[in-house]
């Protein structure tokens, strides 16, 4: 067994979708992985939202969420790229910047809580592809996975490239290698690398325009016939599986397209039953994908 | 036809110091940028709205504060980063944005929808907090309820209200606390 990880949930995977939240705790057995909870731990915050407001109570928060991993002597994992993107940000600024950290740890200090800088964050899917690696996940599926997926890697599990470890900001590959590696198929669409809409605050601010964001994305993956979406970012799912109710409510446009985290996707070649998996929760359904496999 | 249009920008109501202010709340590149335009065409959000990258930073840099800070496409950037990562120059376009809405934040320009996500984190520790339909689901599942989070633990969610007091962001949101 490797060192337990400390198991970041967020908002959007806990709140809104649990089925990735069930699929993560009912995978990390068979790929040896131990996770433990971070007790009382809050909202990453939001990087969009957050940092654009008020870039200190950004960092505080952030760094009140680390101390919790520190104190268990674990690093994190997180399945949603808006936390990755807030918690390995917010770690890289402390850990080199003394001025911050002293600050950060003066507000901390009122909750008695100190930032040491002993802990790294990291997502599931660099986690997965690093630690793990392709060749080792294809030796354990017990159930390959006939399908075609559009991969949709989601902006912030990439960019920006100097607070990441994979530095492939405009045509990386390993996220469709982790998927070739289940026994699917990751097809080319257009415009692959298209934000889904929802970062930012624009979907909180802007609905009409985050949405038209995901309906182009949705149109591109529609027409190169795929049969499922995967993106290992809870936001993204969200984004991609409600917002297409969302689409046809406001257009009349219905694309039924399928989203799985790549986590459950993972968990179905692993030859975990579909409802260990909480894949029957989302908007659109994803029926027709447990039948084709 | 059309009459040209003509917009004068007076030397006198620009802010010189805007651009400098701007690099301090974290846009610190902002004078490298050449108006190449790369930024603008990358931009997920500029393809189908009037938002601009160049343009406002453009602006910025002449010194229009207000108009940058009063302007509702700010808050069309949805952080893709794309535009960092392209920039020849290395001016780092969308922390640019970052540090700009923060200053309109200040300025008093933020959007109510935005309030209103602050106030959830500050009230329950979660910008997306728990519904009954996900209680149900989560049980249904066979998850806790409530996941281990500020959810379900009282001081963790106290510490989170300490910590936006200390940063004076409740004052900052306008939250009123019950």
């Amino acid at each position: 067994m490797t060192k337990p990880y400390a198991f970041f949930l967020g908002c959007m995977i806990p709140n809104r979708y649990p089925g990735i939240e069930l699929a993560m705790r009912n995978i990390a057995p068979t790929l040896d992985l131990e996770l433990r909870d971070m007790e009382g731990a809050s909202c990453c915050p939001a990087p969009g939202v957050f940092k654009s407001f008020d870039k200190s109570t950004w960092l505080a928060l952030a760094a009140r969420n680390l101390c919790i991993a520190e104190s268990m002597g674990c690093d994190i994992l997180t399945l949603c790229n808006g936390c990755y993107g807030t918690l390995k940000e917010a770690n890289e600024i402390l850990k080199t910047d003394s001025e911050q950290r002293d600050k950060v740890n003066t507000i901390l200090s009122e909750v008695k809580k100190e930032y040491h800088g002993s802990i790294q964050v990291r997502h599931v899917a660099e986690m997965l592809y690093r630690d793990i690696g392709t060749d080792k996940l294809s030796n354990m599926i017990k159930k390959p996975l006939p399908l075609s997926v559009a991969v949709h890697y989601g902006c912030h599990l990439l960019r920006p490239t100097k607070y990441r470890e994979i530095k492939s900001p405009e045509r990386p590959r390993f996220l469709d290698e982790m998927v070739d590696a289940l026994g699917a198929k990751s097809i080319p669409y257009r415009d692959k690398m298209l934000c889904c809409g929802a970062g930012g605050g624009v979907r909180t601010a802007a609905l009409d325009v985050s949405l038209d964001m995901a309906r182009e994305k949705l149109q591109n993956i529609k027409d190169a016939s795929a049969d499922l979406i995967v993106t290992p970012c809870g936001f993204c799912v969200f984004q991609l599986d409600r917002g297409q109710i969302e689409i046809k409510d406001k257009w009349g446009v219905f694309f039924n397209i399928p989203v799985l985290h790549y986590v459950q996707f993972l968990g179905l070649a692993l030859g975990l039953p579909p409802e260990k998996l909480g894949v029957y929760n989302n908007a659109v359904p994803t029926d027709s994908i447990i039948k084709k496999i | 036809m059309t009459e040209p249009q003509k917009k004068v920008i007076r030397l006198e109501t620009l802010d010189p110091s805007f651009s400098e202010a701007v690099s301090k709340a974290g846009g610190e590149k902002i004078n490298l940028c050449i108006q190449c335009g790369t930024c603008t065409a990358s931009c997920p959000s500029g393809r189908r709205t009037a938002f601009r990258t160049r343009q406002l930073i453009r602006r910025a840099v002449l010194g229009l504060k207000e108009s940058v800070l009063s302007d509702k496409d700010l808050w069309l950037c949805t952080t893709c980063y794309t535009c960092l990562e392209r920039c020849p120059r290395g001016v780092d376009p969308t922390d640019v944005i970052l540090a700009m809405r923060t200053m309109a934040v200040q300025s008093g320009h933020m959007l109510d929808r935005h309030k209103l996500v602050a106030s959830l984190v500050m009230k329950s520790g979660h910008a997306v907090p728990i519904d009954d339909a996900n209680r149900k689901t989560r049980t249904s599942l066979g998850l806790s309820e409530l996941p281990p989070t500020t959810h379900t633990h009282g001081d963790a969610l106290a510490e989170v209200q300490t910590v936006v007091k200390k940063t004076a962001f409740d004052k900052l949101v306008g939250y009123e606390w019950k």
